[in-house]
């Protein structure tokens, strides 16, 4: 006897409990790998999963094995040449020994998928200062699901309550036994002969009073349906909206501007991750800000001069427009080679100290490879004046982005 | 002449049905023996899923079989790697994957050589009769299975892989290789497992006892050593002896030491039931072809499998990675048949006994009563050792250079033929380690034996880890001697008190 079983529809994933076995195993080197591939290679790549080696020293699994040393007789196939008594010269190194010394050699290579990448990536970063306003309270609420209710509206039904109660009821009622006996009553008066005797006739009586009892017991009754009830809470408020400011002027040379959007794919990744309810603005500014999506903030080019105050401005407006302090947190991130017009540093300045009050955390990254430039030095007071909302960091090159991104978001301890 | 089964490449159940009752037919024609056959198609995710658990289609979870998961997936696609066609199952019934990309030629091959080829070693061969139990592996490992994951959640995931750790590095030291199992039921073995956990423990306890007896005269005898004879099984003897193991950790460990005995048969036989599925697919789909069931593309496809499987590069080619089972195995059993039909002279004085006999009963018998070590042994003959042009290097540790020993010639056949077995012997492969005594009156230090063979010496970059996993199981310090000739070349000694564990001693 032989059977055809066709296995393709079953789950195949047997073999995920394993995989995250080992992943939680080697936790700490896959995340030592996940931060050098990230230093390396451009963020945008992790749209797939992402490759990481871990040294294969430590995944070995070890066992007792023959060493060199010793006599080992070899058959091998193919003989030209060969006749018994020729010397062959052993070969250099050729070794076991070779591969536990290189490091990195031959590590255990192996694929991390998109999301189990970027869990290593973010793992220990966080918002910062995210449940500042959920303490403020709000109107805004949020039904969850309370138990049942007999009351409701038909799309709250809860069929198999309603059913149970349903049987609950029937069985109560003797329904069972009632057809039980109807069943009994109506072989046995087949059974008999003649129909005409007064023991016939009681049963054809006994069986019309069943059947009426019967139907007057319901399949569904209005008792019965239970619906799911629902109840109001008021709902945290942990709504966010994180600012992308960014420099895309003729200072900012396409290397600049490529940090800078390392940094930003970075960020947005993190928002996208953490925080399915986090808006995200993106405002890119020369002379002039404008408000764009995030096709045209990250791709499209710009040339001019610099006036960040535009940028500030549009951000204060957008704020007032959409985003109500008493709402809302509120994130700020920019992006900037370090050049302003000279005349533009006060007004900088002012608006920032207006509107910081009311944001969670403003992030300040310098692109620059020679120094301080002028924003950096204007914004150096404000540093001091708000640290627990402000933060500045430079950045000279790729290998960068991920520490001082990590560095600016870092978790806490509170 | 019949018409052909199918002429496309493209499979369906249906078209596999024909093929398999004709395999089937002539399977049966030809003598073969199986068990019950139950095919699964299925796709090439489960397949990797498979390949990492040793080919079981159930198993206990361990990360090890994650980290083989995402390694041969990650070979697979980069395209270092192809798939495998197959994989059977020692079970009965006999359990066989099919890929489902496969074409129906590779389909028919597949069922010819798995469901019939290896399914009828499985039933056939001695070494699988006497220490598999195709029955109830399955029941066996889905009790694995679930006691596993009871005790992960009884003590705790770390706790049971450290465990399970520990005896996977000592699988290759749990097996039986002389002693033979008591036929169990696995069924019985479930219900008995209660009992024996508090039977076992009490011996244990007994053995540990620290009250002092008060016969003298024992101090005056000689002091026996425990064991009495060394033991090969080193996981069994934890599994008995251990002082301090829960008995959940001992059931574990018995579960362990029983999958590594189910499976130490199928590493003893790789060359014979590679030779053996191989000889038959060809030969059944021949006789498919013969009889016209099959189209000359469809031939042809097959043959273009068939000499890719037993394709076997030469020594000095970049695509050597050593003797091809399947083209050994392959040769050997054609061999056997060219030797039984038409014996030459040498034959004749090689195989006396087998010369000119009629070749199916003989090739059984090969199939029946022999591993590959001893299956080399008797039948490789010289003409197959001209053919692949086999010749033997000696390498000596003490030489600086390496020597070509014999070739393929008359004073040569003898020689390539016994290294070549030896190379194929276990038993010379996995280093011999056994229990030789263990210091009850002192500190209890466990003292192992390796006996050396040809002067080989243990790889020392896994001996420090590998009597941690020792000394875990056992709960003292472990010593460790490389024996030659009674005279002890190499000791290493872990102790609790040493951080790198290892010490080399002398």
């Amino acid at each position: 006897m032989t059977f055809f079983i066709d296995r393709r529809l079953n789950s195949k994933n047997k073999s995920a409990v394993n995989r995250q076995r080992f992943i939680q195993r080697y936790r700490s080197q896959i995340k030592g790998a996940v931060e050098k591939s990230i230093a390396n290679r451009s963020i945008t790549d992790t749209d797939g999963g992402e490759k990481v080696g871990i040294p294969a020293r430590d995944t070995r699994e070890p066992i007792f094995k023959h060493g060199k040393g010793g006599r080992y007789t070899g058959v091998l196939p193919g003989n030209r040449e060969f006749t018994p008594g020729d010397r062959i010269k052993r070969p250099e190194g050729g070794g076991g020994e070779a591969s536990d010394r290189g490091e990195g050699l031959d590590d255990f290579v192996f694929e991390l998928s998109r999301d189990e990448f970027l869990d290593f990536l973010f793992e220990d970063m966080v918002l910062p200062n995210l449940s500042k306003r959920i303490l403020t309270g709000s109107d805004e609420v949020q039904r969850v699901r309370a138990g049942f209710s007999v009351e409701g509206n038909p799309s709250n039904i809860n069929i198999v309550r309603s059913l149970r109660s349903a049987t609950a009821r029937r069985i109560a009622l003797g329904a069972a036994s009632k057809r039980r006996e109807l069943r009994e009553l109506e072989t046995s008066l087949e059974e008999l002969p003649d129909k005409d005797n007064p023991m016939c006739r009681d049963i054809q009586a006994r069986i019309a009073e069943l059947r009426h009892q019967l139907a007057v017991i319901p399949f569904l009754d209005d008792l019965d349906i239970r619906y799911h009830r629902h109840e109001e809470r008021p709902a945290p408020q942990s709504k966010a909206v994180m600012f992308c400011l960014m420099d895309v002027s003729g200072s900012m040379d396409q290397r600049t501007k490529e940090l800078a959007k390392r940094f930003f794919i970075l960020l947005y990744l993190f928002l996208e991750r953490n925080y399915e309810k986090t808006d995200v603005v993106f405002v890119r500014h020369h002379t002039r800000a404008e408000e764009v999506d995030e096709e045209q903030f990250f791709y499209s080019r710009e040339t001019g001069g610099t006036v960040v105050s535009s940028a500030l401005d549009l951000m204060t407006n957008i704020i007032d427009k959409r985003y109500p302090v008493t709402e809302w947190n509120i994130y700020c991130s920019q992006a900037s080679d370090g050049d302003n017009w000279p005349e533009d540093d006060a007004r900088c300045v002012e608006l920032l100290n207006s509107i910081l009050p009311s944001l969670q955390y403003y992030a300040y990254v310098e692109i620059t490879d020679r120094g301080p430039k002028s924003l950096w030095k204007t914004y150096q007071p404000l540093q001091q004046q708000h640290p627990e909302t402000f933060a500045m960091q430079t950045i000279s090159g790729p290998e960068d982005i991920y520490p001082v991104f990590h560095e600016l978001f870092r978790k806490v301890e509170v | 002449m019949n018409k052909p089964l199918s002429t496309g490449s493209e499979w369906n159940f249906g078209l596999l049905e024909d093929y398999h009752r004709e395999i089937a037919r002539v399977a049966e024609n030809f003598g073969l023996d199986t068990y019950r056959n139950q095919i699964e198609i299925i796709n090439s995710e489960q397949m990797l899923d498979a390949y990492a658990s040793a080919g079981m289609p159930i198993n206990y979870n361990h990360w090890s079989f994650g980290k083989h998961f995402l390694s041969s997936e990650q070979k697979y696609r980069r395209g270092y790697m192809g798939l495998a066609y197959e994989i059977v199952i020692n079970s009965d019934p006999c359990i066989a994957y099919l890929m489902e990309e496969n074409t129906i030629t590779m389909q028919a091959l597949v069922i010819a050589h798995a469901c019939y080829g290896h399914n009828s070693f499985f039933k056939g061969n001695y070494l699988f009769q006497t220490w598999t139990d195709a029955s109830s592996i399955i029941d066996y490992l889905v009790f694995a299975k679930n006691y596993i994951a009871k005790c992960e959640e009884r003590n705790g995931v770390e706790a049971v892989e450290q465990i399970l750790d520990s005896c996977h590095a000592l699988m290759n030291q749990g097996v039986d290789r002389y002693k033979r199992p008591q036929p169990i039921s696995m069924q019985e073995e479930k219900e008995r497992q209660l009992s024996r956990e508090e039977h076992l423990q009490r011996q244990v306890n007994d053995l540990w006892r620290t009250i002092p007896t008060l016969k003298k005269k024992d101090k005056d005898k000689k002091r026996k050593r425990f064991p009495p004879e060394p033991e090969e099984n080193l996981l069994y003897f934890f599994e008995k002896n251990s002082a301090f193991l829960e008995p959940w950790q001992r059931e574990v460990i018995r579960i362990v030491r029983k999958i590594s005995q189910y499976l130490y048969p199928q590493r003893q036989t790789r060359v014979m039931n590679e030779g053996w599925a191989c000889f038959w697919h060809f030969h059944i789909l021949h006789q498919l072809y013969l009889e016209g069931l099959v189209t000359d593309g469809f031939i042809i496809e097959f043959l273009n499998y068939h000499t890719n499987v037993i394709y076997q590069p030469d020594y000095d080619s970049p695509y050597f990675t050593g003797i091809n089972p399947y083209t050994l195995g392959f040769s050997m059993m054609q061999d056997i048949k060219r030797i039984c039909e038409k014996p030459t002279a040498e034959d004749r004085i090689w195989f006396p006994d087998i010369a000119g006999s009629p070749w199916q009963e003989t090739l059984l018998f090969a199939m029946q009563n022999f591993k590959d070590e001893s299956f080399i042994l008797q039948f490789l003959s010289p003409r197959l050792i001209r053919e692949l042009k086999l010749f033997t290097i000696l390498d000596d540790e003490k030489k600086d250079y390496l020597e070509v020993s014999s070739i393929h010639n008359e004073a040569g056949y003898q020689y390539i033929r016994k290294a070549l077995s030896a190379q194929y012997n276990l038993a010379n492969s996995d280093p011999n380690i056994q229990v030789y005594d263990v210091d009850i009156q002192s500190d209890r230090t466990i003292k192992l034996r390796h006996e050396m063979h040809e002067g080989h010496p243990l790889d020392k970059r896994y001996v420090g880890e590998m009597l941690k996993h020792v000394r875990r199981l056992w709960g003292f310090d472990v010593d460790l001697k490389s024996m030659a000739y009674n005279e002890v070349v190499v000791q290493y000694h872990s102790a609790e008190t040493e951080d790198n564990g290892v010490v080399e001693v002398g």
